[in-house]
């Protein structure tokens, strides 16, 4: 998933070097705010459109993108870098004979993109050559020309970058004031400028946002050469810079103080927090391997579902199209028509790609598909997948789920996550009376470490902070923990989850998947949710 | 336009130079093509091309700097992305870790272009794709794989007369190959710069093997074991130690490579002594752009010598500050090898397990570079020399500084690109005590 990603990132926007391609070209400040005029884009989508059908192809889709991205890197009290980049271009994806074809190009005058239809068209044909089966689209209606856009309140593009920067500036103050010995801060600013077009009579124009706001605080033990992060407990969300307001309203404490987000982050406070619970970190006891009841905060228990729930039940896995890198899955169609049991009853998997505030919301996919709710796994029994328009015919659906989506203009759409979330408990319970009925347990909060193997069954999982129970009382924090679990029988030893006043959205916004790779953001939403008897580890070891 | 010569690219970047009027300027231009081929149940699924080019421009004032950028080459276009960059430096803070544009650096240019790669059509790569399928068809296997290819131009110069151009091209083929059932899987990776050196139809054959052999694995108790780990494994766990070689971590206190009471731990010996891991623009097998992101000349570096720490990877101002030599950011890593052949490493061990790749490895806990993941795609029992049977992949907890001071033997050194990593020239490893910590039913 993002880990490796965001190190990655943050360590290339570190050096005063160029803005790798990948993240687009570097623009000016003003630029973020103009779009590209909707009568070009649909000039530039109907020359494909036309110049695909006269090459021979069945179908055809074309999306003209624009996609905007700023990223503000910190360390201490300097600024490290402040990129803004910029990508745009058309990419034309038709079938041909059956076959599908894609070309992709940033020449965006009408002869260039005519010239990429031509091409993809021209590609569908040779692999279409020794094709056993043809695509076959679940039907999908024409919506004329329409229009959507993230309902935020404050476009972040356009927040001065003083302001961003005396933000974060002021985050750092506050981490090192309270100790930490290094702090890392960053804003990450989406905005995806989508014009989609396809043959099937559809024209739509979205304009996306997101925004990211990590911070990493160090303590750096050098007597005895130990050194300890502590990570934010913010979430990627689809959100404009509104998040950042920190309202009150938006904040879950628990009794010993720690304190983790909704819909808003204060994250000045949760720097304070950090650089106290890193020095905390030096000093906390090991824990003792073995079986404990885990008590899950959303801001991790999403993760978990991402990688657990999410991820196998993607059909293209399902059905072996992932085979070659992300994996397949354990969640096969012959145990859905057998009713699997997933996890225990009271365990509710919904998929949503119109849950307001979340990273993959949007109003229509990336194949054109009116977005929807639906149920993966009901009264813990699992019903259903998530399927694109040439998937659907394969669970005998009529209509796509519409969770498609092209990370750039430049790559080729398929199926991706939509937000996979647990349902709240219905009966009314809090996190601290959850905690008051645990004898002997683990608080888990924050992402840290995961692993899970490539059909989904065997994860380990570690966390940003931990806290021992003993008889239904939070304990001193401790350190070195991580969990193992098998899919199946973790969602079954899920005994509790706290109701919907505690739901809290976690998110993802660098899940990989696909060859040529394409990331994609992503949200959970769930309460606080209690495991009982889960396997713990201890990873502290000893390079001599 | 996407390949621009070596002519062409220096017009349009000596233009651009003559522009600024800032106190230094430097600019990126490069561009390709890339084609891609995927295919999956026994199918071609995916398909493309994909056209790009742009021009990067870094100015300053002082220790002010802004970047901007186009992907327009007319004069107005480019008289423009350099007041572009200008105005953004004017209103940036001032950063107290700037560092100059690199001066005139000499390249000694590096072997990164093949004609036979950059010759790939779409119908080249639907036969490589087909040369990969039909004979799985036949065998009742079934195919998921991908096949990228590029070729690409890269060129940048500065306001203190610097400049570099060259082109290279590379393809990547990966491919998985399962059994109807689903009860068996093998994999296969070949990554290379000239394709004319590839053959799918015999790559695949290895897959195949391994997927007919990994049917009905047994379950061995998790626990620690000798492991032969083929060079992709080796690859999966050895690059991602590299990510933490960065010298200004390790003086800070804050790596597996900073010293107890403060420094770092350069010729200090933290591994066995027959590790010997390098970095070399040049090396035939994985040459790279003989720059890095900033201009500056690579070089042929030691990181690991004898097993001891030899060099870190110092960014400029880090080098500066710590008094040490500019070095060019690592653009490869080699790590020397023995003679052996993988399967004469198992023909020599008594009792063990086969590797053939790692997945999903992630960071356990960086004090001590302690990684978790799994094994997969053919992991299999030995017993006297010989691969006995398959068995149930495995999790392991493992650091490669603590794997890397566990050798019994290293195996050739060959190309091979890790999951989530660059290319890189590694060996298949022979293991003694490999922390395996439960077991998987992921096939």
């Amino acid at each position: 998933m993002d880990r490796r990603d965001f190190l990655a990132l943050s360590s290339m926007f570190t050096g005063a070097a160029l803005a790798p391609s990948f993240f687009g070209k570097v623009i000016a400040a003003e630029q973020l705010q103009d779009a590209i005029d909707v009568a070009v884009k649909k000039r530039l989508a109907d020359a494909a459109l036309s110049a695909a059908t006269a090459a021979g192809a069945s179908y055809c889709d074309v999306r003209v993108g624009r996609y905007l991205r700023q990223f503000v890197i910190t360390r201490e009290r300097k600024v490290e870098n402040i990129v803004n980049t910029e990508s745009s271009g058309t990419g034309v994806r038709v079938i041909a004979d059956g076959s599908w074809g894609f070309a992709a190009t940033n020449e965006m005058t009408e002869d260039a993109v005519a010239a990429a239809a031509r091409q993809a068209t021209a590609i569908a044909k040779a692999n279409a050559r020794f094709l056993s089966a043809p695509v076959q689209l679940a039907p999908t209606k024409g919506v004329g020309e329409v229009s959507w856009r993230t309902p935020i309140k404050k476009n972040a593009m356009e927040v001065p970058i003083e302001d961003k920067v005396g933000l974060l500036m002021s985050v750092n103050e506050a981490a090192l004031g309270a100790g930490a010995s290094f702090v890392n801060s960053m804003l990450f600013l989406v905005n995806e400028q989508k014009y989609f077009a396809s043959t099937d009579g559809s024209y739509i124009d979205q304009d996306v946002h997101r925004i990211w706001a990590p911070l990493i605080a160090t303590a750096v033990d050098k007597a005895t050469g130990k050194f300890r992060t502590r990570e934010g407990l913010s979430a990627p969300m689809g959100l404009g810079y509104e998040y950042l307001d920190g309202r009150a309203e938006d904040k879950f404490v628990l009794s010993n103080g720690l304190t983790t987000y909704g819909m808003s982050y204060d994250m000045k406070e949760d720097a304070i927090a950090a650089a106290k619970d890193a020095q905390a970190k030096l000093k906390a006891p090991s824990v003792k391997p073995g079986k404990y009841d885990l008590v899950l905060d959303p801001n991790h228990l999403g993760l978990t579902i991402h990688e657990s729930v999410g991820h196998p039940l993607e059909l293209d896995r399902v059905l072996g199209y992932e085979a070659n890198y992300a994996g397949t899955s354990f969640a096969t169609i012959d145990k859905r028509d057998a009713k699997f049991k997933y996890g225990n009853e009271i365990v509710n998997l919904f998929a949503d790609k119109t849950q307001p505030g979340s990273l993959g919301a949007v109003a229509y996919d990336d194949e054109g598909v009116k977005t929807k709710r639906w149920d993966l796994v009901k009264d813990g029994i699992l019903v259903d997948y998530q399927a694109t328009r040439d998937q659907a015919h394969i669970l005998g659906k009529g209509e796509s789920d519409g969770c498609c989506y092209a990370d750039s203009w430049s790559s080729v759409q398929f199926q991706r996550m939509a937000n996979v979330s647990l349902a709240p408990g219905k009966a009314k319970l809090s996190p601290a009376d959850m905690i008051a009925g645990v004898e002997n347990g683990i608080y888990i909060a924050g992402r840290g470490s995961f692993s899970i193997d490539q059909q989904r069954y065997n994860a380990q999982f570690g966390g940003t902070v931990f806290y021992e129970i003993k008889n239904g009382k939070l304990g001193p924090m401790i350190e070195d923990v991580a969990y193992q679990m098998r899919t199946p029988e973790f969602w079954s030893a899920c005994s509790a989850i706290c109701d919907e006043s505690d739901y809290r959205m976690f998110g993802s916004f660098f899940d990989g998947k696909g060859q040529p790779s394409q990331v994609s953001a992503v949200s959970h939403g769930s309460s606080t949710t209690r495991f009982d008897g889960i396997n713990v580890i201890n990873t502290a070891r000893s390079l001599g | 336009m996407s390949i621009l010569s070596e002519a062409q690219a220096k017009t349009i970047l000596d233009k651009v130079i003559a522009l600024s009027k800032a106190d230094q300027i430097s600019a990126q231009l490069s561009g390709g093509i890339s084609g891609n081929v995927r295919f999956a149940r026994n199918d071609i699924s995916t398909s493309g091309i994909v056209d790009d080019t742009e021009l990067g421009v870094q100015v300053s004032f002082g220790k002010r700097v802004g970047t901007a950028t186009i992907n327009q080459f007319d004069d107005a276009s480019l008289e423009r992305v350099v007041r572009r960059a200008e105005s953004l430096a004017r209103l940036a803070p001032e950063n107290p870790e700037f560092m100059p544009v690199v001066g005139k650096q000499t390249y000694k240019p590096t072997q990164t272009y093949s004609e036979a790669t950059a010759a790939l059509t779409a119908e080249a790569r639907a036969k490589i794709a087909e040369a990969s399928i039909l004979p799985c068809r036949k065998q009742k296997l079934v195919a998921a794989g991908f096949l990228e290819d590029g070729h690409s131009f890269f060129a940048h110069a500065n306001s203190n007369g610097n400049f570099g151009y060259q082109q290279s091209t590379f393809a990547d083929y990966t491919c998985t190959v399962r059994t109807e059932d689903g009860r068996g899987s093998g994999w296969v990776g070949t990554n290379v710069k000239d394709v004319s050196k590839f053959d799918a139809g015999a790559d695949v054959q290895i897959a195949m093997r391994k997927a007919a052999a990994s049917v009905d694995a047994k379950a061995l108790e998790p626990g620690k074991y000798t492991v032969i780990l083929e060079p992709a494994a080796v690859a999966g766990l050895v690059s991602f130690m590299m990510n933490y070689f960065d010298a200004r971590s390790a003086d800070e206190g804050r790596s597996f490579l900073s010293k107890q009471g403060g420094g770092n731990k350069i010729g200090e010996q933290i591994m066995d002594p027959r590790v010997n891991i390098y970095t070399d623009p040049w090396h035939p097998e994985v040459s790279v752009l003989p720059w890095d992101g900033e201009g500056l000349a690579r070089e042929k570096i030691a990181i690991v010598e004898g097993g001891k720490v030899a060099n870190l990877d110092y960014s400029r101002y880090w080098a500066q500050k710590q008094g040490k030599p500019e070095n060019a950011s690592w653009g490869n890593i080699i790590m020397e090898g023995g003679t052996k052949s993988t399967a004469e490493l198992v023909a020599g061990t008594e009792r063990g397990i086969l590797v053939t790749r790692t997945w999903y490895i992630r960071m356990v806990d960086p004090q001590t570079v302690l990684l978790t993941g799994l094994t997969r795609d053919g992991t299999f029992y030995i017993e006297n020399g010989q691969l006995q049977y398959p068995i149930k992949n495995f999790r392991f907890n493992e650091s490669p500084v603590i794997m890397l001071n566990n050798i019994e033997e290293l195996g050739r050194s060959v190309r091979v690109k890790a999951d989530e990593g660059s290319s890189m020239l590694i060996p298949a490893l022979k293991i003694r005590d490999f922390t395996f910590t439960s077991l998987s039913d992921a096939v």
